[in-house]
């Protein structure tokens, strides 16, 4: 079992900061196939939050195939999705590590370089022109 | 479940002398959905829950509940309706014991179930005056009176205003409970923003006796920006967005819009806002809301 926290201030909707942190845990490998999530019900006397933002949350996971809902039971993970492989993460990283040097001879700093990641990441619903 | 919005407001207005404390005022409360009214002190929130529940008279426009007038047809709409008061009056001097009497006397629906789970659960004694009670507590008890009803929509006249940070958050726990339990429609009303970004999914902003804004929480969440850059006029953001606020220091422009599409001039940095921002930009930094917590620490 996995319980949820919740960031007020950082932006993120309320349902997908849960959606969030079930990938995560599936992820991570906290969840297993078969583990069963928070019931509605609990998740909302924990965080105080409206059970609509729950079910949302738990619709979209199980549209996702993440996790399978079973009537008058609860909702269960339902595939784990197989973990990135080492080799790749590896890979990944090393190729991460060139292009942060050349940021760097670009004359981005930390910060630079957080800020343009995450924004190519997850594009603001706003996206500017030149 | 019935097909109608819990609540519908069209054009409604009502009069007090020559002050309108509610004007032109259209919104929809979709059946199942927990809304907010937000709102200054003397905004007509209450007056708008007022003619929900027919205790008085709308001046203009029409306002329904389950698709049916409260004044021409109170018996289709008070059954299905619980409404709690602004600082939810009860008998002082009656027991907790005695309170849960009247109210079954008073209501054909009452569950009693439902009232005595939830006194066990709060953890009081049927014994204890409600006089003695603390303002939370007090609250609860208002809050059980309501859901014995068994309601379909409940309604909640700034029920937390009074509530310090914990017996707010046990309050609207309860309330959240019981939507999910029951699947009832909620409107509740508050000039504190903290907590209903998590509690509401709709939102309703009205200002002086006007709606400002109406929606979802999460598209209103979506739609709106702080854009900041070097000084300028907001004239040009003006032609594509909704500005809601400008302001401006020797070198800086900060705006916050309501985006029409989303595209902005490369020029500005655009943030993502809280409910909070946007409550306060739609009532104005200087308007009543702002300083409505803060008179009582200010006159010391």
């Amino acid at each position: 079992m996995i319980e949820f926290h919740l960031e007020t201030r950082s932006g993120v909707p309320t349902y997908l900061q849960l959606v969030q942190q079930v990938r995560q845990a599936v992820r991570l490998g906290i969840l297993h196939r078969g583990d069963q999530l928070p019931t509605v019900k609990e998740v909302v006397e924990q965080l105080t939050i409206n059970p609509n933002t729950v079910l949302r949350a738990y619709r979209e996971l199980d549209l996702e195939g993440l996790v399978e809902g079973r009537r008058g039971v609860g909702t269960f993970i339902a595939s784990a999705q197989p973990p990135v492989p080492p080799n790749d993460v590896k890979t990944l990283r090393s190729s991460l590590q060139r292009w942060i040097d050349r940021a760097r001879t670009a004359g981005l700093d930390d910060e630079n370089m957080a800020a343009l990641f995450a924004d190519t990441l997850r594009p603001p619903t706003i996206s500017r022109v030149a | 479940m019935n097909e109608s919005p819990a609540l519908e407001a069209t054009a409604l207005g009502k009069r007090y002398g020559s002050n309108w404390a509610l004007r032109d005022c259209t919104l929809t409360v979709p059946a199942g959905s927990v809304t907010a009214l937000v709102g200054p002190n003397g905004a007509g929130k209450t007056t708008l829950l007022q003619l929900a529940v027919g205790l008085i008279e709308p001046a203009s426009g029409a306002i329904s509940v389950f698709g049916h007038d409260p004044r021409a047809e109170p018996l289709a709409v008070l059954p299905r309706v619980g409404f709690v008061a602004q600082d939810h009056p009860l008998p002082r001097r009656f027991t907790i014991g005695e309170t849960l009497r009247l109210g079954r006397k008073l209501n054909p629906s009452w569950d009693d179930a439902v009232a005595q789970r939830r006194v066990d659960e709060l953890g009081l004694s049927r014994r204890q005056r409600v006089g003695t009670l603390s303002g939370g507590e007090q609250a609860q008890v208002a809050l059980t009176l309501a859901l014995a009803k068994r309601p379909q929509l409940l309604l909640l006249d700034e029920p937390v205003a009074s509530l310090d940070p914990l017996a707010r958050r046990e309050f609207l726990s309860g309330v959240l409970r019981a939507v999910t339990e029951t699947g009832m429609t909620v409107v509740l009303s508050s000039h504190i923003v903290a907590d209903l970004e998590r509690v509401c999914d709709r939102l309703v902003i009205l200002a002086n006796g006007h709606t400002q804004l109406v929606g979802p929480i999460e598209q209103l969440l979506a739609e709106h920006r702080l854009l900041t850059g070097p000084r300028t006029d907001a004239a040009a953001v003006a032609r594509v967005h909704q500005v809601i606020r400008e302001s401006h220091t020797e070198r800086q422009t900060t705006l916050l819009v309501r985006a029409n599409g989303h595209v902005y001039d490369a020029c500005w940095e655009v943030h993502e806002v809280d409910l909070e921002e946007i409550v306060l930009a739609y009532l104005g930094t200087t308007s009543a809301a702002a300083r409505v917590e803060a008179p009582a620490a200010v006159a010391r």
